[in-house]
């Protein structure tokens, strides 16, 4: 059988080797090579969509080979319900901000490399199914995005680059020792997850350990997702990237730490996460009410949108708090959502950047006269952020917010407050930079560019068709969810 | 013919799909191609109004999404309220949006106009069909967006666009208790349709009473309901028919209708119920007061939508479910005559202020009339609709034993015949107080009114006893069969009360009466401040709720970065003063790191040593 997973990985690796080999003045060749890689990455990560069985619980493409004998540690590779979706986020995300990456004008080279490298790093860890690998590729992610920010990033991008390095590194580490005892706890040691997933449930890991070892993953994802108080990497690192790495990161770099907890922290240590789930709660409700009331303050619509994601990922943390069907299909599909409407909005930043060089909102006023098909972007995806029904946040919402009220009423009474505050300063935005009359300095913008509409209508037309049909994305996942579930001892 | 009722919010979405996609070539044809869309939604209702009385009833499409074990269907809801909604709706909106087009004329955002009055008749006629409370929510959301976009339709002012923002997380605010009543119903009753309502109210007790306010604080957002009232008057920004269809008769009355639709909650303990009626009744007093003093002929005619909102709560809280949708029906007749007249007004002479017009009547004789018709529907003179509605809402109160309720109606009946007649008298008659220019509106204008005018003033009779209360019939509810006894002498009251509060204001403003004398009229300077300032209510939630709110805000963002982020960088700086501190042991002379291996050496020996003597 073709070896689809594996091509979605080494694509990008080639793609990069490509460019790498290119002669220094024939540069210029670089973007459309990347081009074509992360294109042809999308049309295969499409396919694999289009060859998944929905009702298949278990892992499916799955691709095995030993990698290091010594150690048992093996080139194992799958997708399932919880990675299909996520995988065909990060191509979706990887080939739009590809194409966005036009503003992009110096070291082409060396940009392009690094980014196809990102990309490889990131499918990986969606993909890993062996703990050594998928830490490889967790680590994988963190080189080219340091630079990616360091060189290609705003005033600020060393600190928010080495900030950004050291904090996912000194949770990585932490993880990197979970990983060692988890390994030598089973016998036969193994590094497979879905092995110790079943020597879990056989009792492998007595429940203190596994409080322990839940621990120690879960700081390194906590940092990723983020969960506060580990989020202050986050505004920094946005607010310096260029545009595309914003997308990158927030529609990818955040969904490892939720994937992490739902591939390892909650199969592997079973009692483990059941004993955090009130902290998950609280956590949850933090996230989305402090993080609405941060972002409520801002006046860089950058920072705004980045604190709108820590505010969003708290319904992530909710949906696991739940323990059951409706949360954990809540927060996967919350996940998807946040990256499809977060990362059409960090371009509406960058396409906004790009006109004024400025992020700063009173900067703006009146644009809905001046440039119409951006203000229909810039509103249908506010709308979208802010969970209006008949798209596609509000079911991920509406399912997280559901599935935790079981167990935790007043908490999730709490974070509908977070919705209120939300709709507030997303409006507010809208008023400062789309309503008013025109600032006399936008009176020169142009409306969205082709290219620009080619990056921005795909994530449009997606959270729409969601919103309206969210069977499309729920029936990928609900399978694997409901077997995750049985390990957890919860029926349906 | 039961089944097309799905197809009726389609027509009007479609039309929209066209206007937003094709209205740059479309031009002026965007306005017919939504009216035609309407229409035939119209035409559809009249099907399913035919099919239902033959025996038809709701009916399911499939499934949306599955709640664990429970689907969530894409149900339709058949039966007398929504069917009455779906005519009054698909009615009152062609009609609106045929003005509109005379109205909008010459606006250079003409189509998209078009397309979210369409938008906004799709999601309405999608509210009202919904089957349960899930699909109500996401049409719910739906028309407060329509309602937003079009309240800062003209986004270049700056009032329109913070008037937009007030409306939609206000109603957000309502929304929100909607939303956790819907979770509490769900995790207690493990259904959210409607058609389990009546079954689930037996057994369930005093949690679906808490279930029956959250859903009320909802309906009180969306209807403008104290303290949630405070969006309405500001969403008169938006182009005049918006007004009319959205801001008064058809979606602020989606906060009635949900509560009629959610009536066997409300039942199941007086607890609900009075609140319904309480907070109903305070909205209609305080309203109907502020519209006594105001200037705006809009905010005037906003105001006493607030007021007449809070009259149909508080005929529903007081056991009155066919007293209220009733009056729900029939104000949607006469208010949306009167915002249409208005317009109709601002659109001849360009202003709001009513202290700026006067004599118009001998100038715009169409809308003058239809006008003076519906002042009188609405304040209550026999035999116009108003009258048979709001004495419907006295006789509940009465009967059902609510004297100070009652009271706050009779009062609200005279409030209204007050300020309705004070507006006209102002506007119309009396000779012009400044130099406008007033004409006849066209004929895509005059005739929706002329049409309007005709029904508010008979559509009274569906309800009354000379037709034996066919439309409570219809609708159902229980207490049908006490009220159609015809009540004579509440009817004579509700009469003498329009009829005084009409005399009032025909003393002080047309013959200039001081009916006061002047010392208590000072005394009195107090209240009318108070009254014009809408009782500081604004003022109270931006001082108490609103800037502190942006102020915790900041302190918040003051603390992410002075200490959640601080303590990071603390950690970091930690870490560097430590190596900073470890540094000099790196001398680079030979002598100092041979002295400390040496050192080193004879402690390893000792400690060895000692190991092995010890086995």
């Amino acid at each position: 059988m073709f070896p689809v997973l594996s091509s979605l990985i080494f694509l990008p690796l080639l793609g990069a080797l490509a460019i790498l080999f290119l002669p220094r003045e024939r540069e210029d060749l670089s973007r459309p090579c990347a081009l074509i890689t992360t294109g042809t990455v999308l049309a295969v990560s499409a396919a694999l969509i289009f060859g998944f069985d929905r009702t298949a619980p278990g892992m499916q493409f799955a691709e095995r080979s030993l990698w290091i004998p010594q150690l048992n540690v093996w080139y194992f590779l799958g997708v399932d319900g919880i990675s299909i979706g996520l995988v065909f986020l990060t191509a979706l995300l990887g080939f739009l901000a590809c194409l966005a990456s036009n503003e992009i004008r110096d070291r082409l080279k060396e940009y392009y490399v690094l980014y196809l490298l990102l990309m490889a790093g990131m499918l990986g860890t969606f993909l890993a199914l062996d703990l050594v690998l998928f830490y490889v590729f967790w680590e994988v992610v963190l080189i080219p995005m340091y630079f990616l920010i360091g060189i290609w990033g705003g005033p600020r991008k060393e600190y928010a680059a080495i900030k950004f390095f050291l904090y996912t590194l000194a949770g990585s580490v932490v993880m990197l020792v979970g990983i060692l005892i988890a390994y030598f706890t089973t016998k036969p040691h193994t590094f497979n997850m879905l092995e110790l997933a079943a020597a879990a449930s056989n009792g492998a890991f007595d429940p203190q350990l596994q409080m322990w070892l839940f621990l120690a993953f879960y700081l390194a994802f906590a940092i990723k997702i983020p969960v506060f108080p580990f989020h202050t990497w986050l505004p920094d690192a946005h607010v310096e990237a260029p545009t595309p790495i914003s997308v990158l990161l927030a529609g990818v770099l955040l969904k490892m730490g939720g994937y992490g907890i739902f591939r390892i922290c909650l199969p592997i240590f079973p009692q483990g996460s059941a004993s955090f789930a009130t902290a998950f709660a609280v956590l949850g409700v933090i996230n989305i009410v402090y993080g609405a009331g941060v972002a409520m303050a801002q006046s860089d619509f950058k920072k705004m949108i980045a604190y709108s994601s820590v505010s969003h990922m708290g319904f992530v943390m909710l949906g696991f708090a739940s323990m059951n069907s409706i949360g954990f299909n809540g927060a996967l599909l919350e996940m998807f959502n946040h990256g499809i409407i977060t990362g059409a909005m960090f371009l509406l930043v960058g396409v906004l950047y790009k006109r004024a060089h400025t992020r700063e909102m009173d900067k703006f006023g009146g644009l809905s006269a001046q440039t119409p098909l951006y203000a229909f972007f810039l509103t249908i995806c506010s709308l979208a952020s802010l969970g209006l029904p008949g798209l596609s946040g509000f079911v991920g919402e509406f399912l997280s917010l559901m599935g935790a009220y079981q167990g935790f009423p007043v908490i999730t009474a709490l974070s509908l407050f977070g919705l209120i505050v939300t709709a507030g300063y997303f409006l507010f935005m809208i008023q400062r930079v789309l309503l008013g009359p025109l600032n006399p300095d936008c009176r020169y913008y142009k409306d969205v560019s082709p290219l620009e509409t080619l990056t921005l209508a795909p994530l449009v037309i997606i959270f729409v068709v969601v919103g309206f049909w969210p069977a499309l994305v729920l029936d990928l996942q609900k399978p694997t969810l409901g077997m995750l579930l049985s390990l957890l001892g919860v029926t349906s | 013919m039961v089944n097309v009722a799905h197809l009726i919010p389609l027509f009007p979405f479609l039309a929209f799909l066209i206007n937003i996609a094709f209205g740059g070539k479309l031009k002026n044809a965007c306005g017919p191609v939504s009216v035609a869309a309407s229409a035939i939604s119209f035409v559809l209702a009249l099907f399913v109004y035919q099919g239902f009385r033959s025996g038809g009833g709701s009916y399911s499409l499939g499934t949306w999404l599955s709640l664990g074990d429970t689907p969530l269907n894409f149900g339709v809801m058949v039966d007398g309220l929504s069917i009455m909604m779906l005519l009054v709706v698909t009615f009152i909106g062609t009609l609106i949006q045929i003005y509109s087009i005379g109205y909008m004329q010459g606006d250079p955002r003409f189509s998209r106009y078009f397309a979210y009055i369409s938008l906004f008749m799709a999601s309405m006629l999608g509210l009202v069909i919904a089957d349960n409370f899930v699909m109500l929510y996401i049409f719910w959301e739906g028309v407060g967006l329509c309602s937003y976009l079009l309240i800062s339709f003209w986004f270049e002012k700056p009032a329109a666009a913070r008037a937009g923002l007030k409306a939609f997380v206000t109603t957000r605010i309502g929304d929100t208790g909607l939303f956790l009543g819907i979770l509490l119903l769900f995790f207690t009753t493990k259904t959210l349709s409607f058609h389990d309502l009546q079954q689930i109210s037996e057994g369930h007790g005093t949690v679906l009473a808490i279930v029956a306010v959250l859903v009320f604080i909802g309906a009180a957002g969306k209807s403008a309901q104290f303290p949630l009232h405070v969006w309405l008057p500001d969403a008169m920004e938006g182009p005049t028919p918006v007004s009319a269809l959205i801001h008064a008769a058809t979606m602020v009355a989606a906060g009635v209708y949900l509560v009629a639709r959610t009536y066997p909650l409300f039942l199941v303990d007086p607890f609900a119920l009075q609140t319904v009626a309480v907070i109903g009744g305070i909205s209609a007093l305080l309203a109907a007061s502020i519209a006594t003093v105001n200037n705006d002929i809009k905010r005037v005619l906003a105001y006493s939508t607030v007021s007449q909102l809070g009259l149909m709560m508080l005929g529903l809280g007081v056991g009155g479910y066919a007293a209220g949708t009733f009056h729900l029906m029939t104000h949607a007749f006469f208010k949306a005559l009167l915002f249409l007249c208005a317009g109709s007004v601002i659109h001849a002479v360009h202003t709001q202020d009513i202290w700026k017009m006067g004599g118009l009547f001998s100038k715009m004789r169409v809308t003058a009339t239809t006008f003076l018709i519906g002042t009188l529907a609405i304040a209550g003179v026999p035999p116009l609709a108003g009258f048979w509605s709001k004495d419907e809402i006295l006789s509940a109160a009465y009967q059902n034993g609510h004297t100070v309720l009652f009271g706050v109606a009779v009062l609200t009946s005279f409030l209204t015949a007050f300020y309705m007649s004070r507006l006209i008298f102002v506007v119309l008659f009396g000779k012009p107080r400044s130099n406008l220019h007033p004409h006849e509106s066209p004929a895509t204008m005059t005739v929706p009114l002329m049409i309007l005018a005709v029904f508010a003033a008979l559509v009274g009779f569906v309800g009354s006893p000379l037709a034996h209360h066919a439309f409570q019939g219809f609708v159902g509810g229980g207490e049908s069969s006490a009220a159609s006894q015809a009540n004579g002498g509440m009817m004579i009251l509700s009469t003498v009360i329009s009829l005084a509060g009409i005399g009032l204001a025909y003393l002080i403003y047309i013959l200039n009466v001081n009916v006061l004398p002047a010392g208590m009229l000072s005394r009195l300077n107090g209240l009318h401040q108070l009254l014009l300032n809408k009782y500081y209510i604004d003022e109270i939630y931006d001082a108490f709720l609103v800037q502190p709110f942006l102020g915790l805000c900041r302190i918040s963002y003051k603390i992410d970065l002075g200490v959640v982020d601080d303590l990071v960088n603390g950690v970091a700086r930690f870490v560097a003063a430590l190596s900073e501190f470890l540094r000099p042991m790196q001398t680079g002379l030979v002598q100092n790191y041979l002295l400390v291996q040496i050192v080193g050496l004879i402690i390893l020996i000792l400690t060895l040593g000692k190991l092995c003597f010890r086995y």
